[in-house]
């Protein structure tokens, strides 16, 4: 049979087309592998940005305006730094923290760790749910109807969800973050005067040209306490914890570890925009009308109506729902999944109730009391949420010196443990993490009386 | 019986009553006899610390040992990496239970005690996993021995027997040290395997797939996910990659192939046998989610005039893919499919039957280039095991086997 030269010519045409196309397919995998390896670090540090966070940041806003933006750079760099020693311990040992806690520190320590993080997340878990009463409380809903709802919501959702599933929820519930932003532009803020702020003030202040807008902060001990509460509010110690278990789940190896560790920027990079968001909407409004106190988010969500206009406060509103039910759907899982996975028992949603049911019933309990005690008529709510914020504060420092330990072991990170710049780093941020919860928990412990104007988050 | 937290941190004396240290470690030497405790190490503050050997061992109670022998006779402590060492490698460590067919962590380890003439021998009888142990754990040391056996009677129990026991350790050498097979866990359904392969970190991963056998590890390999048998491969050294992948279906191959780097790829494929690595090739120019992606080489393909005896002894006497087996598809003498038999059908049929007279109707196949979900369809339709693929001129190519239109259902869910 004799070919017609058409179609040797029809053929090679052919040929061309399926090299293209298997070019196409190649760049396609490595676009897919990418958003493969992102998620966990976008998703953890928005979890930051829950209900008491909005609290700590519009308090911030509101007492000091402009003047507390320059901390958001180097918070966020303090973000980045502990988030991603712990994405790449995961990333390397393919194990989560409170394995490698285990692990290493053995059964006894463990559980001393892992009851703190119960206690303590569950004070957080308390807290979104006041959140979530607040803020539908705004948009007239009662929080005997909508505290009920959100725990089912929240409750079925997780048990009934696939991880890939939820992921995509929870990245939704990311977007909604920038009602913030809309918020912050009706509030019509000197955008540029805020963007002056974001330099290191103290510097800036006392040069000439700016001295107009910029002016010195006042070092008093309630603006020194807003600033470990920004920070305590940012870097929690749950965060640890769920990043690396998610790191591990989506099996992110060495490899992929770069992908990761972008993942891991981004977030850092988006929460804190967020975060100045919320603070230059809050000093816009609240700050610039001489409204410098208030006792919950819901609050600075319905200050903002005279200021800025009903849909800001609106929106405001949403956002802190959308924190709180956000926080409220991960905070109670990643403890049972750390608390089970330290300890030994079996744990998963995809295992049987009775194959996990301590893994079930903690989860269970954990939104049921914690919407519970929300709906008690007489509620101590700010006790329970400084108590809350006292444990966090106690915690954090015990977590970072783990997570430090751990990250420089060579056995178990070989060529991975920080170079010794980074440990500089790394230590330097923990060390300041450290004093300042220190200094708070002082605030805390002998002078309660300022405690209704300390952060809460 | 006995738990090795009790004996951890045990005083010990000698045959004299002289106080000799503490019990820092056990160790088995799985050499030798695979549960036995053949040695404590006793430390003893800034001195060096003493090694005792199990016939050295006169009596052992929770939190005491006396030994048969003087402290002089005991020998000094060199690190040996043919010891397993209780509290480094096992407590709080994870192992794969391979009865339960799933990874748990030691909270605990029961011993047996068997007396022979004045001495002590400690057997691990079983793993402990629950509650029981998590108690011991948390308790020893803050109220008395008694007391914590009281109150781990009320727990219940959860223990792995010994035999089950598979420990993971990703260092190879070790393995060989320490005599550690795997053949408990070649023992387990692959789709078993693979679930606990899953659970497991990536260089506990790399270390069973190193330490099975290729045939075992090919059907592990294929139940897990995409990403992982693409992470397994590219580390693996391309020999054994090659070899692994072989002996894998060829559309799982080629799958696999196709997620690999273009470079690995090229490799492996250069490192399998030539016919083995053309099937692969000839698959992995098809779209992964067309009918020509999800399509096997392997497949039987007999003459319609053969008859049902003809074929059958046909199939014996090849090396037949029983999992392809489920459908023989009918060619004529051009080659071009004319229709496919069940092998339900085949068996049942009378010996001299023809088998163009045994084929189902109506006549049903796919190309190459047809999307899955047409694939879904025309298995839903027609109820199918199998659907043979066929080139633009009628030839069949290769066959979609339902397990792989389960296997891509599923992960679409």
């Amino acid at each position: 049979m004799t070919t017609w030269p058409i179609f040797e010519k029809l053929e090679a045409l052919r040929l061309r087309g399926q090299r293209v196309l298997q070019r196409f397919r190649r760049v396609r995998r490595r676009v897919a592998i990418i958003l493969a390896v992102v998620g966990p670090g976008l998703i953890t540090s928005n979890v930051n940005n829950e209900a008491g966070g909005i609290y700590t940041y519009s308090l911030a806003g509101a007492q000091f305006g402009y003047n507390v933006l320059w901390i958001l750079i180097p918070m966020g760099f303090a973000l980045f730094v502990t988030e991603e020693m712990c994405a790449r311990m995961g990333a390397v040992t393919g194990k989560g923290l409170s394995d490698l806690i285990r692990e290493e520190y053995g059964f006894r320590v463990t559980f001393f760790v892992m009851c703190a993080v119960l206690v303590v997340n569950f004070g957080n878990v308390l807290a979104e749910f006041a959140g979530v009463a607040t803020a539908m409380e705004l948009f007239g809903v009662s929080k005997y109807i909508s505290v009920p709802i959100a725990a089912i919501l929240v409750w079925g959702l997780v048990l009934q969800g696939t991880s890939r599933w939820l992921e995509k929820i929870f990245m939704a519930f990311c977007l909604v973050y920038l009602s913030y932003v809309v918020s912050a532009v009706l509030a019509k803020p000197h955008w540029w005067v805020a963007a002056l702020h974001l330099l290191p003030t103290p510097l800036v202040g006392w040069v000439p040209p700016f001295q107009q807008w910029v002016k010195p902060p006042q070092w008093t001990p309630e603006y020194m306490l807003i600033l470990a509460g920004l920070l305590g509010a940012t870097i929690a110690p749950w965060q640890h914890f769920y990043l690396q278990a998610a790191v591990v789940e989506k099996r992110v190896g060495p490899r992929q570890y770069r992908q990761a560790r972008t993942d891991v920027m981004v977030g850092s990079i988006s929460a804190t925009i967020i975060i100045f968001f919320i603070i230059v909407c809050a000093a816009a409004t609240l700050f610039t009308a001489g409204q410098h106190h208030i006792s919950n988010a819901g609050d600075a969500a319905k200050a903002l109506e005279p200021l800025a206009g009903r849909f800001a406060s609106a929106l405001f509103a949403l956002g802190l729902l959308n924190a709180s039910l956000f926080a409220a759907s991960i905070l109670p899982l990643s403890t049972c999944y750390v608390i089970c996975e330290g300890l030994g028992f079996e744990a998963g949603v995809d295992r049987k109730w009775n194959e996990a049911p301590i893994f079930y019933w903690l989860y269970t309990a954990m939104i049921v009391f914690g919407a519970g005690l929300i709906l008690m008529p007489k509620a101590p709510l700010v006790r329970v949420a400084v108590l809350s914020q006292v444990g966090q504060g106690l915690l954090l420092p015990f977590i970072l010196l783990f997570v430090l330990m751990l990250v420089n072991r060579r056995d178990l990170m070989g060529e991975q443990t920080n170079s010794r710049t980074y440990n500089v780093l790394a230590w330097g941020t923990s060390l300041a993490m450290i004093l300042l919860t220190l200094a708070l928990l002082w605030v805390g412990l002998f002078r309660p009386q300022d405690l209704p104007a300390a952060p809460v988050g | 019986m006995l738990h090795a937290t009790e004996v951890l941190g045990a005083e010990t004396y000698d045959a004299g009553g002289n106080f000799v240290g503490r019990v820092k470690e056990l160790f088995i030497e799985p050499a030798d006899q695979p549960n036995r405790v053949s040695r404590l190490l006793l430390g003893r503050g800034q001195y060096q610390p003493l090694v005792a050997r199990h016939e050295q061992v006169a009596f052992v109670a929770p939190g005491t040992i006396r030994l048969n022998v003087n402290e002089k006779a005991l020998e000094l402590y060199q690190p040996n990496e043919s010891w397993l060492a209780v509290r480094k490698d096992l407590l709080d460590q994870q192992i794969i239970d391979t009865s339960g067919r799933k990874v748990v962590r030691v909270n605990d380890l029961d011993l047996h005690e068997q007396r022979t003439n004045g001495t002590v021998e400690m057997r691990v009888s079983q793993v402990d996993v629950g509650l029981k142990g998590a108690a011991r754990r948390l308790l020893q040391g803050i109220v008395s021995h008694s007391v914590i056996r009281r109150i781990q009677e009320k727990l219940p129990p959860r223990a792995i027997r010994w035999e089950f026991v598979n420990l993971i350790e990703p260092d190879p050498l070790r393995r060989v040290k320490l005599r550690m097979t795997q053949e408990k866990l070649a023992r387990l359904h692959p789709a078993d395997l693979a679930d606990i392969m899953e659970e497991l970190s990536p260089a506990e991963r790399q270390a069973i797939v190193a330490s099975l056998d290729e045939e075992t590890a090919a059907e592990a390999l294929a139940e897990l996910d995409a990403r992982l048998q693409a992470q397994i491969v590219e580390k693996l050294d391309p020999e054994k990659a090659a070899d692994i992948i072989e002996e894998m279906d060829p559309d799982e191959a080629a799958d696999l192939l196709a997620d690999l780097s273009p470079e690995t790829s090229r490799e492996l494929l250069q490192e399998m046998p030539r016919e083995e690595a053309q099937e692969v090739r000839a698959l992995l120019r098809f779209e992964e989610n067309s009918a020509g992606g999800m399509m096997n080489t392997d497949f039987v393909l007999v003459g319609e005039t053969a008859t049902r005896n003809e074929v059958v002894e046909w199939i014996r006497g090849h090396d037949v893919n029983l999992e392809q087996l489920d459908t023989v598809f009918l060619v004529d003498q051009d080659a071009g499919f004319t229709g496919a038999v069940g092998t339900a059908r085949l068996l049942l049929a009378a010996s001299e039957q023809k088998l163009a007279t045994l084929r189902s109707e109506p006549l049903v196949s796919i190309s190459p280039e047809s999307s899955e979900k047409e694939v879904f369809e025309l298995f839903d339709k027609y109820n199918l095991r199998s659907l043979v693929v066929v080139d633009p001129s009628g030839r069949p190519i290769g066959a979609i086997t339902v397990d792989d239109v389960v296997s891509r259902l599923r992960s679409r869910l």
